[in-house]
């Protein structure tokens, strides 16, 4: 019954959207406050229907009702309640509800909380959403809907792949949706720009939140992401150049840039068309990801096995909405105001400059992620491009963008003075290089580049500091504090976002440049060494859980003789699956990581063997804590003053 | 259905990874070995799901990484070994796309955009004269506004 009324509720939701798209336009056009009010009150019933059916499809999940066929062929009774809820949005058509549930809950709020907005705008805006919704719900209710009964349901359902059994991947899909999907808020608000003609520093303004949650959100859903391939695929990678991540970075790149380049129209009127432009293609590029991951043109770990049929409509979707709002970009944008003149030194050069750079990343993830499919339909040979080509592409312009960064704050608008940025980081710039050059002396085996990485991280956190220390950093203390508690959040933000990069940048190339990997067949009792470190094998035991059965190894690491950690490495079979898991051991000393892993077991002269990897991962623990500190700075940055006063209040006030 | 059982075969061989480290295959060289892995993250296991036979452990992977082995301790050069799995297997297996007329728009392609982006930018800012001398009449304008009428 209550499945039922789930489906009732999400083909209520679509009619709900489509009658939001019908009273917003007609609100628009008739500039009626009354259907205005209509049309966001069917925005916020959408997303209230959307809840209800997802609550539902929660319920069918947490209770193992198998006559719901998305239930009997991802859900089992023994599995953990956790996994049970998190089932809801580990398979296709449970994750497209996700999707529209959060696309109809950012229509709601942008409907209830964009109260300073113009009403033009915003009905224009409400109706593109509706729109959008629409298509998404359509799509769901008639394509893939996740609430259809079987027949003859099963007694016992199918099972969630186990590697989809964790508590990273349970939150990572809410996380990467919420970013995703946050990003139409963008795409709406561009799009009704582009239809009232206006693009201007207050229209920055309403977009920034919108741009900087989503970014956050994005952020850790990636960074989540990673994670869970570092502990779960267990061979101590976390980053693959696989199309699915690809297809995640691509609306993070473009949304960085978003970011960057909505400053520059908001501080100085300029650049409207260009942050348009973007404001588009990120939400396209969630949608491209999408249609990616679902339609099985990729080959990739991570992708949904569903039919092409699927990804033939999401493909259409992808096609009506951003070839529309790009149609309607290319004839309305040269009628926008061009803004403010600039010198080619100034702080708006430095935020274009940044623009190209990671447009043209964005484009090398984009190329390397389709070109084999273009290359193949157009000459029909195959070819790959893995992590080879994206090393010698983006990381170059990424570290390109990641000299000139910490330089770009100090520059002033309008005309910037480069010998007296010079003179403000050079002491930054020299304590960097010492940085780098030290690591390179003192780490065995010396790498080159990964002592450049080293320097380049000092350069971005000692860069970001230093911006901070010149605004606020006075002789007298209580004239620093001063202006210390009155800086404002948005600034705050910046610099943690800044600073978390160079946190990144360390944990990433040190730990490539210096992780140590070895690999023994150990008996009961054997001994191996990785790094500094000294492991031995003390013994193999029988470990089931609810779903599967495991040998669980203790593994004591000594290091000069002193005992460090004991690790517990699984090696996990899922009967009902047949799959087999290793759930690793880590160790956490410092920022690193000692990394163990239980592999086969084998017999060697009558007695039980076992592969037994580790890995010493140095400072890995930098990799993920530097985009959390990268996404908190986007949510301070979101608790900025500026952004919750509307620009015309502020204006009355004044 | 046949493509979700797929995805579960390889999924199972992506769960018991990194065989490539195996002790019992392993060569007795460490420079050859070393050099030998740095091959495999550049070879694609061609039935898996986009990984490298470096990562791999699908039957298919294990066989390529005896082959590449096998070809170092024949003495080949790194080059000579690409070039015998791209005459087996074609272009592929590699993970890199070669540098070739074929692949000159992927190469390329950034490159591009970054000069066009620079031209656009040169574009923009050239002759831009950010703070133009005020004319008499804007002077007096602000002076009015300001509060000190010269008048």
């Amino acid at each position: 019954m209550i499945a039922e009324l789930g489906a009732f509720a999400l083909v209520l939701a679509f009619a709900l959207s489509f009658a939001q798209t019908g009273l917003s336009t007609a609100a628009r056009l008739r500039r009626s406050p009354v259907l205005a009010a209509a049309g966001e009150g069917a925005a916020l019933a959408a997303a209230l229907a959307v809840a209800a059916a997802f609550a539902a499809l929660m319920h069918a999940f947490a209770t193992s009702d198998f006559s719901v066929a998305n239930v009997a062929a991802n859900s089992h009774s023994a599995k953990p309640m956790l996994y049970k809820i998190a089932g809801t949005w580990g398979s296709h058509e449970g994750s497209m509800l996700l999707w529209c549930l959060a696309l109809t809950g950012f229509g709601a709020a942008m409907a209830g909380f964009g109260r300073n907005l113009p009403a033009g705008l915003k009905a224009c805006a409400v109706a593109v959403q509706g729109a959008l919704g629409s298509l998404f719900l359509a799509y769901t209710v008639f394509a893939s809907n996740p609430l259809t009964r079987i027949a003859a349901p099963p007694v016992e359902g199918r099972s969630l792949n186990p590697l989809l059994q964790d508590p990273a991947l349970a939150v990572h899909p809410p996380m990467l949706y919420a970013g995703y999907v946050g990003m139409s808020v963008v795409f709406s608000l561009a799009v009704a720009a582009l239809i009232e003609g206006r693009v201007d520093a207050a229209w920055a303004r309403w977009v920034r939140p919108w741009t900087l949650m989503a970014w956050s959100a994005l952020t850790v859903g990636i960074t989540l992401g990673a994670f869970w391939a570092y502990y779960e695929l267990g061979w101590g990678g976390w980053w693959f150049w696989d199309p699915v991540e690809n297809a995640s970075f691509m609306p993070w790149l473009a949304a960085t840039a978003l970011l960057h380049s909505a400053v520059v129209t908001e501080k100085r009127g300029a650049l409207g068309g260009w942050t348009v432009f973007l404001a588009i293609a990120a939400f396209t590029f969630s949608m491209l990801g999408a249609f990616l991951v679902r339609s099985g043109v990729l080959t990739s770990v991570h992708a949904f096995a569903v039919d092409p049929k699927r990804g033939i409509l999401l493909l259409m979707i992808l096609g009506a909405t951003a070839g529309g709002a790009f149609a309607l970009f290319a004839w309305r944008a040269p009628a926008l105001k061009p803004g403010g003149l600039f010198a080619p030194i100034s702080r708006e050069s430095a935020l274009v400059l940044n623009n190209i750079l990671l447009a043209a990343a964005t484009a090398t993830v984009l190329l390397g992620t389709l070109y084999p499919l273009i290359r193949e339909a157009a000459t029909g040979e195959a070819i790959s491009v893995g992590p080879p080509y994206f090393n010698l592409t983006f990381t170059p312009l990424m570290a390109a963008l990641l000299i000139l960064l910490p330089a770009g704050p100090f520059l002033a608008w309008k005309r910037g003075d480069i010998a007296g940025v010079a003179q403000r980081l050079w002491v930054a710039v020299l304590l960097a290089t010492v940085a780098g050059l030290g690591v390179w002396a003192l780490a065995d085996p010396h790498h080159a580049w990964g002592a450049a990485g080293m320097a380049l991280g000092a350069w971005l956190i000692l860069g970001a500091l230093a911006e901070l220390a010149e605004r606020t950093v006075r002789r007298a203390p209580g004239e620093t504090w001063r202006r210390l508690s009155g800086l404002p959040r948005g600034a705050w933000g910046m610099t943690l976002a800044h600073v978390g990069l160079g946190v990144f940048v360390l944990g990433a190339c040190f730990e490539t440049s210096w992780k140590q990997e070895a690999a023994e067949v150990l008996p009961i009792g054997g001994q191996m060494d990785v790094g500094a470190y000294h492991l031995i094998l003390d013994s193999v035991g029988q470990a089931d859980g609810p779903n599967y059965d495991a040998e669980r190894a203790t593994i004591r690491a000594t290091r000069a003789g002193a005992a460090v950690c004991t690790g517990r490495p699984e090696r996990r079979f899922y009967p009902t699956g047949g799959q087999t898991t290793s759930e690793v051991a880590i160790c956490t000393k410092g920022f690193s990581h000692l990394y163990l892993v239980l592999g086969e077991r084998r017999a060697a002269e009558g007695k039980p063997v076992w592969l037994v990897r580790a890995y010493w991962n140095p400072l890995a623990l930098l990799i993920f804590l530097g985009p959390a500190v990268m996404a908190l700075g986007g949510l301070v940055s979101l608790s900025d003053r500026r952004l919750r006063l509307g620009v015309a209040r502020r204006q009355a006030a004044a | 259905m046949r493509a979700g059982r797929a995805l579960l075969a390889a999924l199972a061989a992506v769960v018991c990874m990194a065989a490539a480290s195996d002790p019992a295959d392993r060569l007795a060289d460490p420079a050859a070995e070393a050099r030998a892995r740095a091959l495999f993250e550049q070879v694609r296991c061609l039935v898996c799901q986009n990984e490298s036979i470096d990562d791999s452990d699908a039957e298919l992977a294990h066989d390529l990484r005896q082959i590449v082995r096998e070809q170092i301790k024949a003495g080949r050069s790194d080059a000579q070994v690409r070039g015998f799995l791209t005459d087996r297997y074609g272009e592929f297996v590699l993970l890199k796309p070669a540098f070739s007329w074929g692949n000159a728009a992927l190469w390329l392609a950034p490159l591009l955009i970054v000069v066009l982006g620079l031209l656009l930018l040169a574009r923009r800012v050239r002759g831009a004269a950010p703070d133009p001398e005020l004319s008499p009449d804007e002077t007096a304008r602000l002076a009015r506004l300001s509060g000190d009428d010269p008048a």
